[in-house]
């Protein structure tokens, strides 16, 4: 007694949000009729500073927080209307560890599986490969209070993909793991994304959504403020900034032209205008006794990007308030 | 591990993962009253133990005869079924308010399951532990007592329709409480005080006419009474009064859990 899922081409976006509106009972209003589409297979940032209203829209798209205006579609399906057709088509991973401590990873994951019609046995087999993809396989059986804080992310990550939904929601995957973990998560996540899994990915390391992510969506005090590619919203910058390792005293010369600050005693900062030569920028460096024995892109790009869109909103809506 | 098997669904039909469903919450709670039997399944056998020892032998040889019957004989049945009722309300209301409270309630919210087979799965969890302990309640009183199942039907009609009724009052009260002193508020200021006397240890024909009349009022009195029917043969109680007060409580209380799961109460913000 098993179907095909209907919604399975392509061309069907993987998300569409429409006229998303909701006002919490105390009369907060968190989202402002948010429109937003995540096209098949794409890997899609949503950044949003805290209390931007992302939290909100994950909630709603879960179904955990009830909307107030507006229809969220997965794959063609209404949530709200078909939720029997929707849900199964939706994983979510939450910010916040929600299963039972007294659980193991084992029975976390085949009951999350029970719980979308997949009969226990085929959970089980299912569990086995997750779990050992994701290095749990040796901790099935321990209680999961006992596991370590990355083991727990992994554990959400392999909870919400038991039942094979086509579209991944993770609300900060990577908080509070350690580099290496999150460089083999962000493995994992590009290999299911290649494997046809469309991914919203939210995130508070910049660096990560600029890494992992095609486009991009911020949110700000309930609105979508910037929706485009990320190379498109990196292309706005207009100062790249480089780290240089450098020998020479670098406290004894000053650089004509040139934006640079002296990060450590044989580290500084360049900031290169667009259009400008970092060829020639190098040379004057070169002239004035500082020689670059490495070079690398400040990784803050978007982080930059993302201060100057909220900034730039919060400073509007002062204004209108003020108006 | 090749990723394409996880990203390629076969989406069951909605019955299929409803029956799915259902059985995956009733095994987690049988796993869950079994792994804590300690708390589950020892403490009413050993509480109960201590009624027959203390009321029943004691006390109840002083008493002598009550409708009919020995008092350990008279007690029995009813303490049979005030375990079977505090333990079905019990389990529904700790496991649902902890998985309210731990948030792993989520994992089904976000699943495709429907709400009644969320209600039927947690009423199944405390029908199991309430007739588990029933029956080793049971098995401890004929140890102490004579008793004899003269209307097998009717005990065990009673016993089902009270475990369920007490296990969807377990869900209601889990819906609404918000910490765990909502939780025991129930159970310590009405269900103990209404069991005490809903005609466990007396026959409400020994009280006064006005009690009598206020006895009436409380429905546990009609399960204590139908249930001691299935075992003796005799009851203070009309038995069609008895099961219409249990079917209409139950059918309320079970139209109420569902609306209130519907509506997201206490669960959705």
């Amino acid at each position: 007694m098993v179907t095909t899922p209907t919604p399975a081409t392509n061309s069907v976006p993987a998300l569409q949000v429409s006229s998303l509106e909701k006002i919490y009972d105390g009369g907060q209003r968190a989202l402002n009729g948010i429109n937003l589409t995540v096209q098949h297979g794409d890997f899609f940032a949503l950044l949003g500073p805290n209390g931007a209203g992302k939290s909100t829209l994950i909630g709603i798209i879960s179904t955990l927080v009830r909307k107030t205006a507006g229809s969220v579609q997965v794959y063609g399906q209404d949530l709200h209307q078909q939720p029997h057709s929707a849900k199964p088509l939706l994983g979510v991973v939450p910010q916040e560890f929600n299963f039972n401590n007294f659980e193991t990873p084992l029975q976390i994951v085949t009951q999350q599986a029970g719980y979308y019609g997949v009969p226990y046995g085929e959970a089980k087999r299912r569990a086995e490969k997750l779990l050992k993809r994701l290095d749990l396989w040796e901790k099935r059986d321990d209680a999961s209070r006992l596991l370590s804080g990355g083991m727990r992310r992994r554990l959400m990550i392999a909870r919400a993909l038991i039942h094979q939904p086509r579209l991944l929601i993770l609300d900060e995957p990577t908080a509070g793991v350690d580099i290496e973990l999150r460089r083999s998560l962000w493995d994992f996540l590009r290999e299911i994304n290649a494997a046809g899994t469309t991914i919203i990915l939210t995130t508070h390391y910049l660096e990560e959504a600029e890494q992992l992510c095609r486009n991009i969506a911020i949110i700000d005090s309930g609105d979508i403020v910037t929706n485009t590619t990320m190379r498109a919203l990196l292309s706005q910058l207009d100062i790249e900034t480089y780290v240089l390792n450098t020998a020479g005293d670098l406290t004894k010369t000053s650089v004509a032209n040139l934006e640079t600050r002296q990060t450590g005693d044989d580290e500084m900062e360049l900031d290169i205008r667009k259009g400008d030569s970092i060829s020639e920028a190098l040379a004057a460096l070169q002239s004035q006794g500082i020689e670059v024995m490495n070079l690398r892109n400040k990784a803050n790009r978007l982080e930059e990007l993302f201060v100057r869109l909220t900034r730039r909103e919060n400073k509007a809506s002062q204004q209108d308030a003020a108006a | 591990m090749s990723t394409e098997t996880l990203t390629t669904a076969a989406m069951p039909s909605q019955a299929r993962t409803n029956w799915v469903a259902y059985k995956t919450i009733l095994r987690r709670e049988i796993i869950r009253i079994l792994r804590i039997w300690t708390q589950t399944l020892l403490p009413p056998a050993i509480t109960m133990t201590l009624y027959f020892v203390i009321f029943g032998s004691l006390i109840g040889g002083r008493i002598g005869e009550m409708d009919g019957h020995s008092y350990m004989d008279f007690i029995a049945p009813g303490i049979i079924m005030m375990s079977v009722i505090t333990n079905a309300y019990g389990n529904v209301v700790s496991s649902f308010f902890s998985a309210k409270y731990q948030r792993h309630i989520e994992e089904i919210l976000i699943a495709p399951v429907s709400n009644w087979v969320v209600l039927a799965g947690y009423i199944s969890g405390g029908l199991f532990r309430g007739l588990a302990v029933g029956a080793i309640v049971t098995v401890v009183a004929l140890f102490f007592s004579d008793i004899h199942i003269a209307h097998p039907f009717i005990t065990i009609t009673t016993v089902l329709l009270t475990a369920l009724l007490f296990s969807i009052g377990g869900l209601i009260n889990a819906i609404f409480a918000r910490s765990f002193d909502d939780v025991s508020i129930v159970p310590t200021f009405i269900l103990t005080p209404l069991t005490y006397l809903g005609g466990v240890f007396y026959s409400v024909s020994l009280l006064p006419e006005l009690w009598q009349n206020v006895s009436l009022a409380n429905p546990i009195l009609y399960m204590v009474n139908a249930f001691r029917y299935g075992f003796l043969g005799s009851s203070d109680i009309s038995l069609g009064i008895a099961y219409s007060v249990m079917l209409a409580f139950s059918i309320g209380f079970g139209a109420l859990a569902l609306y209130l799961l519907n509506s997201g109460r206490g669960l959705k913000s």
